[in-house]
């Protein structure tokens, strides 16, 4: 085995007694996970975690072209309204009910209305999109400290944390979701990400809460510990680094689940609604004209699945990229 | 295990009764339980006013937490416009949807541990990208736009060769009830398959990607290598000793939606009409009213802990190390 | 060798991984006679497990893969054997111990049904009473107490002790003629490890099995085996009797291993670890794998070029400079103050 010492850069550079501590003790865990390669003979090359991180996500091609094709999506709907041929909502009678074509730019085709779902679909995407990232930042947040504080410090608020997610748990999902954005959300946008975000987080806490409660536990945290570091400094440098892998890859899918969940509600007539655009929206406005103009409905979907699609590629890759544990194929 | 059962059911009433008192809670503070009604043209003053004496709501909302309570389980327990009992029209919905989740959920739980095992057993062939493949596009695809796909396939047929294969909408045709069991059944099931179908794709792929995972892991388990170096054939290696330990976790999670899918196939039977517990809860939703709405949430709360009590009661049972009470 | 019961001939082995070839075994050759202890030492990843685990097939393929070599049991080649035919040998002539009892049995069935299994496998008339008595036998064989209720324990209601031993009844359910026993003492209590090295011994005593040890404690081997062979980065560096190996080593790389020890015996004064790490099996240093560690390179040439041959003969060492052992374990003894041909062992 060559020096593992490089796997993690700063531990000779730094003369900090605690953080070469700490360092020699993480070095011990390293080997403790190479061990079962080691029996096989197998042999790891020395880099950083986060070198090692990148190269990994990066020869998931999968995961790479989902990552190119989601950020065409997203800067094309975050220029709607430069790409867009037509306005979101302007009724243009003439060119009403016209199934997908090049000529005049209807590429998705028009309503019975004669409005361009190109664009629709365009500003929907925008909206959802929106929301969706704005419920998996609000939900990680939540989710991150309430699930750190109930995993390192543990007793009454860890008890707590835990009754209150089991309260979260005895309820079905959607229908609670119908209910508040039904009753609070008015199909606004923000209005709905918060009710989505409020029910979100609890996934994240626990799982938050479950890695600072074994790394708690580990010896480098104990090192650090006895060395009397702060408790922030433990949870800055030591354990939030450590869990960091689980926190992205469930902030990146929450991402996805958000999508597709707002969809289903503007669908269902308790999301977003006008005059805000929406792709599941769009889907219902589909709905009555399924056989005579599909293009209603199956273009705004085929978005939906294809930023979902491009998201869950990339958590998957991410995920591959962060476990230590399948570095060898 | 009786007495872990029991402990287990003595402990969920608490959490049960804390959960109406937020459900009721929220439905009459946050969200006033006549505000639709209020704004139906024809509905009188005096109408109001009786609902309003009827569910006692001049009291704190407490006051009315216990008269609710106290009539939940009985025939008072009535819609807050037409004062109608909930109960018959709730179990009703109950009998359709088990129908519906039964079928779906076997359906997906033997389809989805076969797809999982095999692509564990082939991992990084074209059957296993096939599979995952498939299987992300059911965590991506939106349900509600799956339902419309199906619905507008099989329209689209019926519009094109005037053949019936299967019904898009309700429960039963109208008159079919005079044409004797066989077309009863022929016809019931004619209106099951899609719902059934499109609740068992979105299952089967959570539930093969957690088998696949399981099985990759027990595969790479010693005692797998044991089993091998006893000189056991590939099959009984990994179909008694690998999927014996594999099924644990899918089980569990199969046990633990059972109850969330009892109430929650929402969209899916909104979308084909079928007179189950989901469409039934998006009506409530969609009139207005809370009191139904409330009675709604109750049932599915108490299928959602039965539920997990399962889970835990198949846990322990598959894996001897778990020991209860 | 005629007499040999299991017999590895120039065996190679590689992996693929992401980072490139691994070559965990690159040319292993040892034989065992029926009755004899070979003990295969070398420090992890040296290629120890993996050599005796693709004899039996247990390798996972791909990513590895069997370039060359034969693994001639009783004479008959098992490399490329059909699996059916393979999984005759597998504990009905070879039994195999592992490593960690902790994983090593399935958590989901008695440990007296999996015992029971592998007899029931091999033997197609026996009827599951039959079974259960023959394994209730066997278990106490191995010094399971209460062999009768054990039976119908799970493994988890098993002390690490306990289930080692029960490995060892599963490993010699059938008579075997050959046992393999891959780190058996490695994951127990130091207080535990004679215990089952004792009952591993008696066991291979009444089979007249022939026992392979793998091991990294030149404790065990010193206590256990007739001869070794030293495994270093996926090769055999030198293979003799244990006297030999422990009085007389002809390979630095073993002598460093030698120095490293403790001996109760309080004879040496300090303790040497060998210099460096063991090489990375991606990127071997050309030429002698040990030569960057190695206390006879002294810059050579012919060590950073050339691969030292293992010549044929009971015992023997790969190293250009063998013949300069003697005077190295002269220099060694005066200066660590003990005679290099006296002194016993362990």
């Amino acid at each position: 085995m060559t020096d593992q010492v490089e796997r993690f850069p700063s531990a000779r550079a730094d003369s900090d007694v605690e953080e070469a501590v700490t360092q020699s003790a993480l070095d011990t865990m390293a080997r403790d996970d190479l061990d079962v390669l080691e029996r096989e003979g197998l042999e790891i090359e020395s880099l950083t975690q986060w070198q090692l991180t990148r190269r990994k996500f990066f020869q998931h091609k999968l995961a790479v072209g989902s990552l190119i094709l989601l950020l065409i999506i997203i800067l094309s709907s975050l220029f709607a309204e430069q790409l867009a041929p037509y306005p979101f909502d302007a009724p243009n009678v003439p060119d009403r009910s016209l199934a997908p074509t090049l000529t005049d730019n209807h590429f998705f085709g028009t309503d019975k209305i004669g409005r361009d779902y190109f664009s629709r679909t365009l500003y929907g995407t925008r909206t959802s999109i929106y929301v969706a990232f704005f419920v998996s930042f609000l939900s990680t947040g939540i989710g991150v400290i309430v699930g750190g504080i109930a995993g390192y410090y543990g007793k009454w608020i860890d008890n707590l944390l835990m009754r209150v997610t089991d309260l979260f748990f005895t309820l079905p999902f959607l229908p609670v979701l119908m209910i508040l954005a039904n009753f609070w959300g008015r199909g606004n946008p923000i209005r709905v990400g918060i009710v989505l975000a409020f029910l979100f987080w609890t996934t994240l806490a626990r799982i938050v809460r479950g890695e600072f409660l074994s790394l708690r536990e580990k010896e480098y945290v104990e090192a650090a510990k006895a060395l009397g570091a702060s408790d922030a400094r433990i949870i800055f440098r030591h354990i939030l680094p450590n869990a960091l892998g689980a926190i992205i890859v469930n902030a990146t899918l929450t991402v996805a689940t958000a999508i597709l969940v707002e969809a289903a509600l503007s669908f269902l007539g308790f999301g977003i609604q006008p005059p805000f655009p929406a792709l599941g929206k769009l889907i219902s406005d589909g709905q009555d004209a399924l056989t005579t103009q599909w293009w209603l409905a199956v273009f705004p979907g085929l978005t939906i699945v294809a930023i979902a699609l491009c998201i869950n590629f990339i958590g998957d890759g991410l995920r591959d990229a962060l476990d230590p544990k399948q570095r060898v194929k | 295990m009786a007495t872990f059962i029991l402990r287990r059911i003595l402990l969920s009433i608490p959490v049960l009764i804390i959960s109406t008192v937020i459900i009721f809670w929220g439905m009459t503070e946050i969200a006033d339980p006549l505000s639709s009604l209020r704004l139906l043209p024809n509905v009188s003053q005096q109408t109001i006013q009786n609902i309003v004496d009827r569910k006692h709501l001049d009291d704190p909302w407490y006051v009315q937490y216990v008269f609710w309570a106290k009539d939940l389980f009985t025939e008072r327990n009535t819609t807050a416009l037409g004062n109608n009992p909930i109960w018959p029209d709730l179990k009703r919905a109950a009998g359709n949807t088990v129908q519906l989740i039964a079928i779906s959920e076997v359906i997906a739980i033997t389809t989805a541990v076969w797809l999982g095992v095999q692509s564990a057993k082939k991992q990084y062939s074209v059957f296993d990208y096939t599979t995952t493949t498939v299987s992300f596009f059911g965590f991506s695809v939106p349900i509600f736009w799956f339902a419309l796909m199906l619905q507008a396939l099989v329209t689209g047929l019926f519009l094109w060769t005037g053949f019936r294969l299967f019904y898009t909408f309700g429960q039963s045709s109208f008159d079919i009830a005079s044409q004797g069991w066989w077309a009863v059944l022929i016809d019931r099931l004619q209106h099951m398959v899609l719902p059934i179908t499109t609740l068992a794709y979105v299952n089967i792929a959570t539930y093969s990607r957690f088998q696949r995972a399981s099985m990759l892991e027990v595969l790479n388990a010693d005692y797998i290598r044991t089993a091998r170096a006893k000189g056991l054939s590939e099959r009984t290696v990994t179909m008694k000793h690998g999927l014996r330990n594999a099924l644990i976790p899918v089980v569990t999670l199969a046990a633990i939606n059972f109850g969330g899918l009892l109430g929650g196939a929402v969209i899916t039977e909104t979308i084909f009409a079928w007179p189950g517990m989901g469409k039934f809860f998006f009506d409530a939703l969609s009139q207005g009213d809370a009191y139904t709405i409330m009675s709604w949430l109750v049932v599915t709360a108490i299928a959602i802990i039965i539920g997990n009590l399962l889970a835990d009661i198949a846990y322990g049972w598959l894996d001897p190390r778990i020991r209860y009470d | 060798m005629a007499d040999s019961v299991l017999e590895i001939k120039d065996l190679v082995v590689e992996f693929d991984t992401t980072d490139g070839v691994v070559h965990a075994v690159d040319g292993v050759s040892y034989e065992v006679a029926p009755g004899e202890t070979l003990g295969v030492v070398g420090e992890s990843g040296s290629g120890k497990s993996v050599t005796v685990m693709s004899a039996l097939g247990l390798i996972q393929m791909p990513p590895g893969r069997i370039v060359r070599g034969e693994v001639l049991y009783n004479g008959r080649n098992l490399i490329g054997l059909p699996i059916d035919e393979l999984r005759k040998i597998r504990n009905k002539e070879i039994g195999m111990v592992f490593q960690d009892p902790m994983t090593s049995l399935n958590p989901v069935f008695t440990v007296g049904d999996q015992i029971a299994e592998a007899i029931l496998e091999h033997n197609a008339s026996a009827t599951e009473l039959e079974a259960r008595k023959r394994t209730i036998g066997l278990l106490e064989r191995v010094g399971v107490p209460n062999a009768e209720r054990r039976f119908d324990q799970y493994p988890h209601e098993y002390s690490g002790g306990m289930r080692q031993r029960a490995m060892i009844a599963m490993a010699i359910a059938n008579d075997p003629a050959v046992i393999i026993a891959d780190e058996p003492t490695t994951a127990l209590d130091v207080t535990i490890q004679a215990q089952v090295l004792d009952v591993l011994k008696d066991a291979t005593r009444e089979t007249h099995a022939a026992l392979i040890l793998i091991t990294h404690d030149l404790g065990v081997v010193a206590e256990l085996v007739d001869k070794v062979a030293v495994m270093y980065a996926g090769k055999v560096v030198e293979r003799g009797s244990v006297e030999e190996i422990f009085h007389a080593p002809r390979h630095p790389y073993t002598l460093g291993l030698m120095m490293s020890l403790p001996r109760l015996s309080g004879e040496i004064k300090k303790l040497l670890p060998i210099a460096g790490n063991p090489p990375s099996l991606l990127n071997r240093p050309a030429g002698c794998s040990f030569h960057p560690r190695c206390r006879l390179y002294h810059g050579r040439e012919i060590c950073r070029t050339d691969v030292p041959e293992l010549p044929g003969g009971t015992t023997a060492a790969a190293c250009h400079f063998t013949s300069e052992m003697a005077a190295e374990l002269e220099r060694e003894a005066a200066e660590a103050g003990i005679a290099a041909e006296g002194g016993r062992i362990g």
